[in-house]
């Protein structure tokens, strides 16, 4: 007999590639790009639209632009009385540059700007090991990051103690200014909001109206409003005499406005809590705070970490409206040194603003990534 | 808490059950509460009469009948001068105030839609681009597009004389967006006439063919009648009058551009800002509302015979609109109240007003309170209506 008979195919042949139009970058266009006849116009739109803008931003960002110079004239053309040829226009990062130390600290004295910076030194210190979820320490860093680094920023920015010398607040700016609003105003609206979404939802009726009313009148009205009332009418209400520091009066305002609608937020998590978890907590014997502290808040706060860091978002946002009551922040700063007469040019308003957007786009674009990641790691897939 | 109401019974314990007892625990806290608000209130109203005695103000909304005495750059329905009361001046502020939002409103929407469902699409170039928009605006703050528009683009436009020309006989400069603004002739209301003819119509005829399609299940046109009856009664009263409706030109003259509409630099960057801005926020719902229908009910309105189109149209954009319209109607109230940020570049909107009269009278209390009041009751208005819109989008379950 011959074994070597056979009838099935026992080498198999070797996989071809693809065709040229299935593979690859090729296939990609196609399902990505060109996928129908609609698909292909949108692309080609797109490319056009692109080709016919994206040369000139980029040619006005960095290629025309101006990065360091005296005054205006290297940001202006020979008619505007400066250096550049006719026709010229590019991005003035030379306005930016000079003025950088004002827009970060304001009016803050020069010789006394290292207390900021030691100050945002801890702060970055502190805030990137609580962010890290694999760093230890937790609860000690939280405690000294939330009780202690305000005291110790208080007494360096500040001053007048350990013979710092005293710097009103009124000197202050800059991105010194958002950045203070913005921390103070979350570290106070989120226990307020935390505190005024348990009233709503409390069974006394008293706690519940007071509580409802104060939220729906402030989210009701704009910001503005609310700063107005803070810088006009709050001295009104004091006994004679009594006066507050304007930032402060501002910092009540902002923290006031963002805590109601923190206080949406929560209740929105509390009221996800299904009415078991609540039933448990009482059948083992828990109080009410201990039920709410121990049960329903660690579930409720984590189920609504988007809406809380968009409500952060929205606060850090918020902050550059105190320019309207002539307090200057990073916006304001800007905006200010606008009228600087070594500065005038048609150039450097459109240049500090895209400085300022991107100072508030980083910070807030960094938030709102966080607050992603932080969501998927907590996911414990107990979503429903 | 439902479970704590029981108070136990015996002698011993009534002394102690008594400071034990939720219930009795509340009152006493509430009480508390009350005391502690009254306290707080009586002591703030002492101070602030106190104080108003001491500057010399007084209060009552009496005032209002005064005269303004100061001009209002923008004033498009009432004829208001510098000699009208502070409560004309008022009404220009909520009319100004309500012209922004609601142009901003419709303007956002439309750019919100079409970003939303561009961040959706197979194609990668739009998704991406769309991404970009989003993640740009959404992370800015709104003033800071106000004043980008306001002092990056629109100040340093040329003077009227190297005025931009667009089509249409439009211009653009750094004061403003001239346009031809239209004459009304003789026997124009019959334009006006035919184009609400047209509504009615198109209103009528959509039930009708509504009811028959339920009968036969036969389809009609809507859409094209729709747009035949709108566009061409108005065009046929048109014709019928002679064209009546003119044209007025703005004309380049030795320093400014003479005749047309004008729309102020003020009104332009707000109203750019409030909807570049806020069509971010409804991009990222609308996007959030159709990736909420689930991809069941689209796979079984092919399986249907469905196709592309009327699948979009009939299956997934109804149901979406359900979950997209709550948080809709958050974001149409946000842009109202964003837009009290017209007092930053001074287009005179209820705040800019208000404020205005704040300084001149030091009446703080009563503007104050008049902001309140309008913004409440436009909160209010806007959730109402967009409550009664969200009811009948509904599920209706049988």
């Amino acid at each position: 007999m011959d074994n070597n008979l056979s009838f099935v195919r026992t080498e198999m042949l070797q996989g071809q590639t693809p065709p040229l139009g299935e593979r690859g970058i090729v296939r990609w266009m196609r399902t990505n790009l060109f996928a129908t006849p609609l698909d292909t116009a949108l692309t080609l739109l797109a490319i056009l639209a692109l080709a016919w803008f994206l040369p000139g931003i980029i040619n006005w960002l960095f290629v025309n632009a101006v990065w360091s110079g005296p005054d205006r004239s290297v940001c202006s053309t020979v008619a505007q009385g400066g250096i550049q040829p006719e026709g010229w226009s590019g991005a003035c990062w030379a306005y930016v540059n000079a003025n950088f130390n004002q827009f970060m600290y304001g009016p803050y004295p020069v010789d006394q700007h290292w207390r900021v910076n030691l100050v945002a030194i801890i702060f970055v210190l502190l805030l990137v090991p609580l962010l890290i979820p694999k760093a230890p320490y937790k609860v000690l860093n939280a405690v000294v990051f939330f009780f202690i680094f305000p005291i110790v920023a208080f007494i360096l920015l500040v001053g007048g103690w350990f013979g710092l010398p005293y710097v009103e607040t009124s000197s202050w700016g800059g991105l010194l200014v958002t950045l203070t609003l913005s921390f103070v105003g979350i570290a106070v609206s989120l226990p307020l909001g935390i505190v005024l979404a348990l009233g709503r939802r409390s069974k006394m009726p008293v706690i519940k109206m007071l509580c409802v009313i104060f939220i729906e009148t402030i989210r009701g009205i704009p910001l503005i409003t609310v700063l107005f009332m803070a810088s006009y009418m709050l001295p009104l209400f004091l006994p004679p005499g009594v006066s507050f520091d304007r930032f402060l009066r501002a910092l009540i305002g902002v923290a006031l406005f963002a805590s109601a609608y923190m206080a949406e937020v929560v209740r929105g998590g509390l009221q996800a809590i299904p009415k078991g978890q609540y039933e448990g907590a009482d059948s083992l014997g828990l109080g009410y705070w201990q039920k709410t502290g121990l049960i329903v808040l660690p579930q409720a706060l984590k189920l609504v970490i988007p809406g809380i860091v968009n409500t952060f978002i929205g606060l850090f946002k918020d902050t550059s409206l105190v320019t309207v009551i002539s307090m200057f922040d990073l916006l304001g700063t800007v905006k200010q040194h606008f009228s600087d007469a070594n500065w005038i040019s048609p150039q450097t308003p459109i240049s500090g603003l895209i400085f300022a957007g991107f100072v508030f786009w980083i910070f807030c674009f960094g938030m709102s990534r966080y607050s992603i990641f932080m969501e998927s790691r907590l996911d414990t897939g107990h979503k429903r | 808490m439902a479970s704590q109401d029981i108070t136990p019974v015996g002698r011993d314990s009534a002394k102690a059950s008594l400071l034990y007892d939720p219930k009795f625990r509340g009152y006493i806290f509430q009480a508390v509460t009350v005391l502690v608000i009254a306290g707080l209130v009586y002591w703030i109203v002492n101070n602030t009469i106190a104080n108003l005695q001491r500057a010399n103000l007084a209060s009552g909304f009496g005032f209002l009948d005064g005269r303004a005495g100061f001009d209002i750059s923008s004033s498009p329905y009432l004829s208001y001068t510098s000699d009208s009361t502070f409560i004309k001046a008022l009404a220009v502020g909520i009319l100004n105030t309500l012209t922004v939002a609601v142009v901003g409103i419709i303007t956002a929407t439309i750019i919100g839609f079409i970003i939303g469902i561009g961040r959706l699409s197979h194609n990668w170039l739009i998704r991406k681009l769309c991404t970009v928009y989003v993640e740009v605006f959404r992370n800015i703050p709104p003033l800071l597009v106000i004043f980008f528009w306001y002092l990056g683009v629109l100040s340093v436009l040329p003077q009227a004389r190297e005025s931009i020309k667009l089509p249409f006989s439009t211009f653009l400069n750094n004061r403003g967006l001239f346009f031809p603004a239209p004459v009304f002739g003789e026997g124009s209301w019959l334009i006006g006439a035919g184009l609400i003819a047209g509504i009615i119509g198109t209103f009528f005829v959509r039930r009708w063919a509504y009811k028959r399609q339920m009968a036969t299940g036969q389809q009609f046109p809507v859409g094209l009648t729709a747009f035949g009856l709108i566009v061409g009664l108005p065009l046929l009263a048109l014709i019928i009058r002679g064209f009546p409706v003119s044209f007025d030109y703005p004309v380049l003259g030795a320093f400014n551009l003479r005749g047309g509409t004008l729309i102020g630099p003020e009104f332009m960057s707000l109203y750019l800002a409030l909807s570049f801005y806020t069509a971010s926020f409804i991009a990222e719902i609308v996007r959030a509302g159709i990736r909420g229908v689930g991809k069941g009910q689209s796979e079984a309105s092919h399986a249907l015979g469905l196709r592309a189109g009327p699948t979009t149209r009939l299956v997934v954009v109804p149901q979406a609109m359900r979950i997209i319209i709550p948080p809709l109607t958050s974001q149409y109230l946000n842009l109202t109240k964003n837009s009290s940020l017209a007092v930053a570049i001074g287009y005179p909107d209820l705040v800019a007003v208000g404020g205005t009269i704040l300084n001149q009278t030091g009446r703080s209390i009563e503007v104050v309170a008049i902001w309140m009041v309008v913004y409440l009751s436009v909160s209010l208005l806007t959730s109402v209506f967009m409550n009664w819109v969200n009811a009948k989008m509904a599920l209706v379950e049988r």
